[in-house]
């Protein structure tokens, strides 16, 4: 690892590795051929592929998705892109009535991967979801949310080479974000998180956009004497809960942190499988960091208020501890 | 089967149809086709009732010439995908009967291993890209299965089948645009029976003409007897001659009707017995075939009648089979839900 690179740029990367290697790869969505995507994500691939294998499809999200699916079934290795994970509610069938579940039904493979940013960033309430949760709750799709340049690339890669469905979720606030990649062969496994930063009192559980954050707050508490470990789970489908409960087993206090709501959501999986597994083991209740259950609002003092910081991830880490501590 | 030579061959008001250039081969195929689908689908009907088969079934008795004059018009590697109504189709693709039976009884000798059911039949070694049981959906698979074709150059033609009630449904018309902008090799064929569950076509259709919202994306658009298994023939032979040339999608509206209700044990409170009947004596398919071949003297009627016997036996044998097949190994249940392996601690 020497290459240092934006977000963006490791994932495009990593797709144009791939697609080198692999004819059965295509990649479409609007705005990719000239312009490279909303996110410059794939700039420079419609000229190095040319348009059979780097297409401009029409704003049809049913049809994008739909075309993946079949094509995935006759051989191909489609990348449907949809700028925005917010535009899948209008390929909802696509991807949960048919991509997740041909597999179960029909024994075939489903190489097919569907990318969009997701999460808050501004920009009102109709771009900024965060549902992870809901295609995770979805038996057959896997969900990968990096928070590295180098998982990036890693996990891309994984799922060009893997055979099935993926939801691939970059945070709009890391698209820029820069760091180290690996090489054509570095790949990341899904369902394996990663130690982002050791610690011997407190774990959290997390991924996206509130690994930074999560760290961030971990920084803050080191200061009074408590060293938090923060999990980089990388994947929410498949899920790492062996490597939380390692770490818990240690620290026996858990903090699950997501942007996403609490309610209902990933985060509150993980706080009742870990309840489930470790209620022996644990000092104190898993507690939960996530937004409240209401639409991403415009204004910034009512946004503040809807995201998940790193001040809210420090607060709910000195409450988890609080007893150890006093 | 009711189909033996009486009454209802002989009705006066059975609407021949044009063999003219078809061959007795062809005709014996078509009509041992269409036998077999008609076989098929009345035997299955009492044993959903009877609670044999689980989980309801639509049957196509009405619809086997659309089936069979499309899925005829295919080479085997081609690709079709179908409705929630896709007994028909499935059979005509080469999917055998008592495969298809043991699917539906839910046992782990049908093609699925009982994991699809009668709504979700498929054989993808068969070129058989599923039925499917959301309305529209099936033609988006072959929508893509069209765009690998025409990507990797297979030479493949894909077929989409579709009801009229999908052509209320707004995603098939984003189907049917990508097809045409990208020049897909794809065949979409609307069969039009008349009633989207129990709503009448006309009450809720725009316009009334399919095949003319079609013609607007910019792709041929016809319209056939959907009852005519040789017009069907004609009709989807050029189709899929014109996607094989590279020369894109073509749209077919195929007139037809449904003679049982949406699903077995359906009331019909929505039509009258009168219109049933009148569409079964001009225009029952199999029997319009049959007449129309004896009236050429393209086979003789104790041909006819050995393939009635046949497939009647070929039927019963797949209910014998299905009946006797084993269920599936409940140590199965999460198999092959993902390619890797989910089965992380606590994962499921």
């Amino acid at each position: 690892m020497s290459e240092r690179a934006t977000l963006s740029q490791a994932y495009r990367q990593g797709l144009a590795e791939e697609m080198r290697t692999d004819p059965r790869i295509l990649v479409y969505g609007t705005d990719l051929f000239e312009r490279g995507g909303h996110w410059g994500q794939v700039r420079g691939l419609g000229s190095e592929f040319g348009r059979d294998r780097v297409r401009n499809a029409p704003i049809s999200e049913a049809a994008m998705v739909a075309a993946g699916v079949g094509a995935a079934m006759n051989g191909l290795r489609p990348v449907v892109d949809l700028n925005f994970i917010d535009f899948a509610f209008g390929a909802m069938d696509e991807i949960i009535n048919q991509a997740a579940k041909i597999r179960f039904m029909w024994g075939a493979p489903m190489p097919l991967v569907i990318r969009g940013t997701n999460g808050v960033a501004g920009g009102g309430a109709q771009h900024n979801n965060s549902f992870e949760s809901w295609f995770a709750h979805t038996p057959g799709l896997l969900v990968a949310m990096p928070s590295t340049p180098a998982d990036t690339k890693g996990l891309i890669k994984s799922a060009l080479r893997g055979e099935d469905p993926v939801i691939f979720l970059m945070h709009k606030l890391l698209a820029g974000l820069r760091g180290e990649i690996g090489g054509a062969e570095d790949l990341v496994p899904f369902g394996r998180g990663t130690v982002r930063r050791p610690g011997r009192d407190i774990t959290v559980a997390t991924y996206g956009v509130t690994v930074p954050r999560s760290i961030a707050a971990a920084g803050q508490l080191a200061s009074e004497g408590i060293e938090a470990e923060v999990i980089d789970l990388r994947t929410i489908a498949p899920l790492d809960l062996e490597l939380v409960e390692e770490s818990v087993r240690r620290t026996r206090h858990l903090v699950v942190v997501t942007e996403s709501q609490r309610h209902g959501g990933i985060g509150a999986e993980i706080a009742a499988a870990l309840s489930e597994s470790l209620y022996d083991v644990l000092d104190g209740p898993v507690l939960r960091v996530g937004a409240p259950s209401v639409p991403v609002p415009h204004s910034a003092p009512l946004l503040v208020l809807a995201t998940p910081s790193a001040d809210d991830i420090a607060r709910s880490l000195r409450a988890a501890t609080a007893a150890r501590v006093s | 089967m009711s189909l033996a030579a009486g009454p209802g061959t002989e009705a006066a008001s059975l609407q021949p149809i044009d063999l003219s250039g078809v061959d007795a081969e062809q005709a014996a195929s078509w009509y041992r086709s269409m036998a077999l689908i008609r076989e098929f689908e009345t035997t299955a009907e009492p044993l959903v009732m009877q609670g044999r088969i689980p989980g309801g079934m639509h049957s196509a008795v009405g619809q086997e010439a659309t089936a069979v004059g499309v899925v005829g018009a295919l080479a085997a590697t081609d690709i079709v995908t179908g409705t929630h109504r896709s007994h028909h189709i499935t059979l005509a693709k080469g999917l055998a009967p008592d495969l298809i039976m043991a699917e539906l009884f839910g046992k782990a000798t049908g093609p699925l291993g009982g994991r699809g059911g009668h709504m979700h039949l498929a054989d993808l070694s068969k070129g058989h890209f599923g039925s499917n049981g959301i309305v529209g959906a099936g033609l988006g698979i072959a929508l893509g299965a069209a765009l690998a074709a025409s990507v990797t150059k297979t030479g493949q033609v894909a077929v989409g089948f579709l009801g009229d009630g999908a052509a209320n449904i707004g995603r098939v018309w984003e189907f049917v645009n990508l097809a045409s902008i990208w020049t897909l090799p794809l065949v979409i064929v609307c069969e039009n029976n008349l009633y989207a569950v129990e709503t009448p076509f006309t009450q809720v259709t725009g316009g009334g003409d399919i095949a003319g919202r079609a013609s607007g994306f910019g792709l041929p658009a016809f319209k056939v007897d959907g009852r005519d298994v040789a017009a069907v023939h004609r009709i989807a032979a050029a189709a899929v001659a014109r996607a094989r040339g590279a020369e894109g999608p073509t749209f077919i509206e195929a007139l037809t009707y449904r003679h049982g209700g949406h699903d077995v044990g359906d009331r019909e409170t929505y039509r009258t017995k009168d219109e049933v009947e009148r569409w079964r004596a001009e225009s029952d398919p199999v029997l319009r075939l049959r007449r129309s071949i004896v009236d050429a003297a393209l086979l003789r009627p104790a041909v006819l009648e050995a393939i009635d016997a046949e497939v009647a036996a070929q039927v019963a044998a797949a209910v014998e089979f299905a009946e006797s097949s084993p269920y599936p190994d409940p140590a199965t249940l999460l198999d092959n839900v993902t390619g890797i392996d989910m089965r992380i601690r606590g994962n499921l």
